[in-house]
């Protein structure tokens, strides 16, 4: 098994999602340059939090273009795993490999701060090991995370289980309160309808230790490292 | 060489040169300097350059110790923590900047400290920013002050959170000389392996100059271009003086720096800041006993036809200077074009110590390197104590019977308040060593590679500072020291930031004096050696100056992250302590100024400060390391503004998977007042809290480092009661105080 860890120039999340795949989750993992063009090496890739290309045009408008776009498609269609986190997520919202879009956050800032979300669908790739209804707290840091898309889209996400986390209170229920962003329907992540391409606006790879407050992110990585593993015997 | 352009006295005074000065440059040169040269020598010789008015004075601080590697003079100091990791740090101000354009006044304030650290060799993990702002309120400059500190906590958050830093504390403070004069300190904190440090030095004879980074413009050319037909007519419409900040490019720059770096084709390093080209040629150059020969026609510029002046004295952002090794240019310039950077060879190191600069193949400025550095002016600026008018200090509201309003107030006042809503705007947990998350008496930072982990906290007490120079800066540095203390980490050493209106007044001139004083003392006897930092004079706008603020940047060493102390309370039935006098002194608190709504100026006038101690505030600070290394509390919070009462509700308040506690307190009825007693802000006290089957050992602790010591309460239920002997005047819901507590600040700046 081998994760790749895309660096698009201003990412600045891709040496904390290397730590969390080598170190807590101890599995091989690369660092991936913008301009590959292969990723058939790899099992998952990871899309990491950060400004690629600065952002100053939209969150995730430049790097869709950059090389190694074409290839992160290409390897989705496959069937192989994608996790964009934060800005990662924006990049798969602009590229198409996930619909809708991310905007401004409501209140204008920038907001950085744990917040918790609620699995809402433990039939992906990426929470096969948490119960529905759980109650993850995982930090958010973005001024573009605000999700949004039209009633179809909304209804289609909603009927074909692609919401996969929505923003919370402590007890789990979802309300206006618990929205940090004014995302719709309190829409933290979502997934495609093939369930390999997860974007996430929280970044778990900010909880995957006690010392930082919360191992809930480890969950999603430990998810995900089980479903290559569980196939991977399968295929044998 | 040809002088085409005539210098008169206005010219000169337009370069913010005396006539003496300009005296002394013909007497230096032996004749009367080009224009390029007269700019050269004004940034090189200005205030902020060549700390003309400060040096005399800042040689009496202390500067050395054990663990010092790099002392003042280079971008940023060096400390040794062990196991061969150094921490590079420094603080820098741009006050001036942040008030005519607070966004990227403040951004490129950020941009540039961080290059400051990165140029050492240093990777950057954390900044913080120390902010002062007129009243939000203010009749007068009300809306102007909020617009000011929604752009610069806009600009930091902007050029932080791109870089990738995290912003992981630092302080917000109101004043109304602040009102014209914003304080906008940013401090930047990297780690670098001992061995792979790098110095500003433009060694080595015939060693080529690689330029890198940004292209030149004519972005934040000295504020004083003057008409002229040497000029381009285009080039004299009026530019903004402040410069633009690109935080990707500078991610880009650092990327691109690291890696240089580890090819070890570097000899020298230093980032283009104030005065671009020159300052960073001309102090590299000193450094090594060296000159440097620059050929502007090679300089990468983004705008046509600019001038030899135009260039030395651009202040564009993001642009570093390099000596490479001799023969070994290419490596360098391979690696800034992978990450899609300019580099390109501008000049060379020569033997003789002199800047030459060439432009279209005219030598179009020929000076003396000593000259521009070490040889600059130095004045000892007169120095007069101001008078005191000694009032009888009125106060303009009474005291209310109704202590639990007073405290809510309080609690709830501009200065007290939470600073939630600065600090979530700044990316706090990238890079995911954060461990002590903003709003504690310290940041805490780890050090993934070690058990390590680095505390840091920034300090300033303007007001202090103004009442009594010498004991308010003594007061600023032991409260630093008892902030990263209270985290569980020892303190190691300082960088400053000394902000304070004209030194060509005498009193603003003796206030400095006094400040270096007093911090020289404090520093010495904290052993907190002074490695960096930094001096801003002339902060005054329509003749009324800012108080005198040092700021203090204190960074401390944990051995162990499991050692790290925070400042909640944490367990029903934890018994509470004070290390340290239950009596307070109210003189200079913020209940004097809130309540009582006494001014600052009457403050200064009474001249009276809590009264300080030192050998006492290090007994206390000991016995708390001491208490924290042996794992014995659970928590620890220093007394600072708002006096005990507004401690204890802080550690009563809810944190990260912490919900809100109350607490039982009982004091002792004293000779002095109950407010004294709940607002008082006496240095050199410290609330803890542990288990009921620890306090014989922690009792015990305490006595061995001769701290006094009492308990005063139990953690319990959900509210906060304090009694005095048996009367019990306050007893608050924590919630609901907490909630006033958080959201007050947000408050201040949306009320019309």
């Amino acid at each position: 098994m081998k994760y790749g860890v895309i660096v698009f120039p201003g990412s600045n999340c891709d040496h904390d999602a290397y730590h969390v795949i080598s170190k807590l989750v101890g599995q091989p993992v690369d660092f991936v340059w913008h301009k590959e063009t292969d990723l058939s090496r790899y099992d998952a890739v990871i899309l990491p939090g950060g400004f690629s290309y600065g952002d100053y045009l939209r969150a995730g408008a430049l790097a869709k273009f950059s090389p190694v776009m074409k290839a992160v498609k290409a390897f989705a269609d496959e069937g192989k795993f994608v996790l964009g986190i934060c800005n990662g997520f924006q990049i798969l919202c602009e590229s198409g490999l996930l619909p809708g879009a991310l905007i401004r956050n409501q209140n204008l800032n920038f907001i950085c701060k744990h917040v918790r979300v609620r699995v809402e669908n433990s039939n992906t790739p990426f929470t096969s090991e948490i119960p529905a209804g759980s109650i993850l707290s995982i930090p958010i840091a973005h001024a573009e995370g605000n999700f949004i898309c039209d009633e179809a889209v909304l209804t289609e996400l909603e009927e074909n289980n692609q919401i996969v986390f929505r923003y919370c209170d402590e007890k789990g229920e979802v309300t206006k309160e618990a929205n940090p962003n004014g995302s719709v329907s309190n829409i933290a992540g979502i997934c495609n309808r093939n369930r390999n391409v997860l974007g996430m606006m929280p970044h778990p790879e900010r909880a995957c230790e006690e010392i930082l407050g919360s191992t809930d992110g480890r969950e999603i990585f430990r998810s995900l490292t089980n479903t290559i593993e569980r196939l991977k015997r399968d295929n044998r | 060489m040809k002088t085409e352009f005539v210098i008169t006295d206005e010219v000169v005074a337009q370069h913010n040169l005396t006539k003496e000065e300009y005296k002394q440059i013909t007497e230096i040169l032996g004749r009367e300097p080009n224009l390029t040269e007269l700019g050269i020598f004004s940034v090189m010789w200005s205030e902020h350059c060549s700390y003309k008015s400060s040096k005399i004075h800042l040689k009496r601080l202390p500067t050395n110790g054990e663990r010092v590697i790099v002392p003042p003079g280079e971008n940023a100091g060096v400390v040794d923590i062990g196991e061969g990791w150094c921490i590079a740090f420094k603080i820098e101000s741009h006050n001036h900047p942040s008030f005519i354009e607070p966004f990227q006044g403040a951004a490129t304030g950020v941009g540039g400290i961080l290059r400051d650290v990165f140029t050492m060799g240093a990777r950057p993990i954390a900044a913080m920013n120390s902010l002062r702002f007129g009243r939000l309120d203010n009749p007068k400059h009300g809306k102007r002050n909020k617009s000011i500190m929604r752009g610069v906590v806009a600009g930091i958050a902007h050029y932080g959170n791109c870089f990738g830093v995290p912003t992981v504390g630092g302080e917000v403070f109101f004043d109304d000389s602040y009102s014209l004069n914003p304080l906008v300190n940013a401090f930047a904190l990297g780690i670098v392996r001992k061995e792979h440090i790098f110095f500003g030095k433009a060694a080595g004879i015939g060693n080529p100059v690689v330029y890198v980074g940004a292209r030149t413009g004519r972005d934040g050319i000295h504020g004083a271009i003057m008409a002229s037909a040497e000029f381009d007519e285009s080039a004299l419409k009026k530019r903004p003086t402040v410069q633009v900040g690109d935080p990707f490019l500078e991610k880009l720059l650092l990327e691109a720096c690291l890696e240089a770096m580890r090819s070890g084709a570097i000899e020298g390093i230093q980032d283009m800041g104030a005065a671009g080209l020159t300052s960073s040629s001309v102090e590299m150059a000193s450094r090594a006993g060296t000159g440097i020969e620059l050929y502007l026609d090679l300089v990468p510029q983004r705008e046509t036809n600019m001038t030899a002046y135009e260039m030395m004295l651009s202040e564009s952002q993001e642009r570093m200077l390099i000596v490479a090794k001799s023969g070994r240019e290419k490596e360098i310039i391979e690696i800034f074009n992978k990450w899609e950077l300019d580099a390109v060879v501008i000049g060379k190191v020569i033997e003789e110590k002199r800047l030459k600069v060439f432009h279209k193949g005219i030598l179009q400025a020929d000076l003396p390197i000593e000259a521009l550095t070490e040889n600059a002016p130095k004045y000892n600026r007169p120095l007069i104590a101001p008078k005191r008018r000694s009032t009888n200090i009125r106060p303009k509201a009474q005291a209310p019977d109704d202590f639990n309003e007073a405290f809510i107030t309080l609690l709830s006042s501009p200065n007290i308040c939470s600073r939630r809503w600065v600090y979530e705007q700044y990316d706090h947990m990238v890079r995911t060593n954060t461990v002590v998350l903003p709003g504690a008496d310290a940041a805490v930072i780890r050090i993934k590679e070690t058990r390590f982990a680095v505390s840091m906290s920034l300090d300033g007490n303007g007001k202090f500072c103004a009442i009594n120079p010498r004991l308010g800066a003594q007061l600023t540095v032991a409260e630093a020291a008892r902030n990263n203390v209270c985290v569980g980490a020892k303190p190691i050493a300082v960088t400053n930031c000394l902000n304070f209106a004209s030194p060509e007044r005498p009193e603003v001139m003796w206030s400095f004096s006094e400040v270096i004083d007093g911090m020289a003392e404090a520093c010495k006897f904290f052993e907190t050696p002074i490695v960096s930092g930094n001096v801003s004079f002339y902060n005054e706008t329509e003749g009324k100056g800012v108080l005198p603020t040092p700021i203090i940047g204190m960074i401390g060493l944990i051995e162990d992250t499991k050692k790290i102390v925070t400042q909640g309370f944490k367990s029903e039935g934890d018994l509470i302590a004070l290390l340290g006098d239950v009596e307070s002194e109210i003189e200079a608190s913020e209940y004097e100024q809130v309540i009582l709504k006494i001014s600052t100026e009457e403050l200064i006038d009474r001249g009276k400060l809590p009264s300080l101690d030192l050998g006492k505030e290090k007994a206390i600070q000991d016995a708390c390391l001491k208490l924290a290394d042996e794992m014995l509390i659970k928590s620890a919070h220093d007394i600072s503004e708002g006096g005990l009462a507004v401690a204890l509700a802080e550690s009563c308040f809810s944190s990260l998977n912490r919900k809100a506690v109350g607490a039982e307190i009982n004091l002792p009825e004293t000779t002095t007042s109950i407010e004294s007693l709940l607002f008082g802000e006496s240095p050199s006290r410290i609330i803890i809290s542990f288990a009921e089957e620890n306090l014989q050992k922690v009792e015990e602790t305490a006595r061995n480092f001769n701290c006094p010591f009492q308990i005063i309460g139990k953690v319990k239920g959900n509210k906060l009661k304090i009694n005095v002997g048996m009367k019990q005047v306050i007893s608050v819901e924590i919630d609901e105080i907490e909630n006033l507590w958080k959201n007050a600040l947000e408050g201040y700046l949306s009320a019309r």
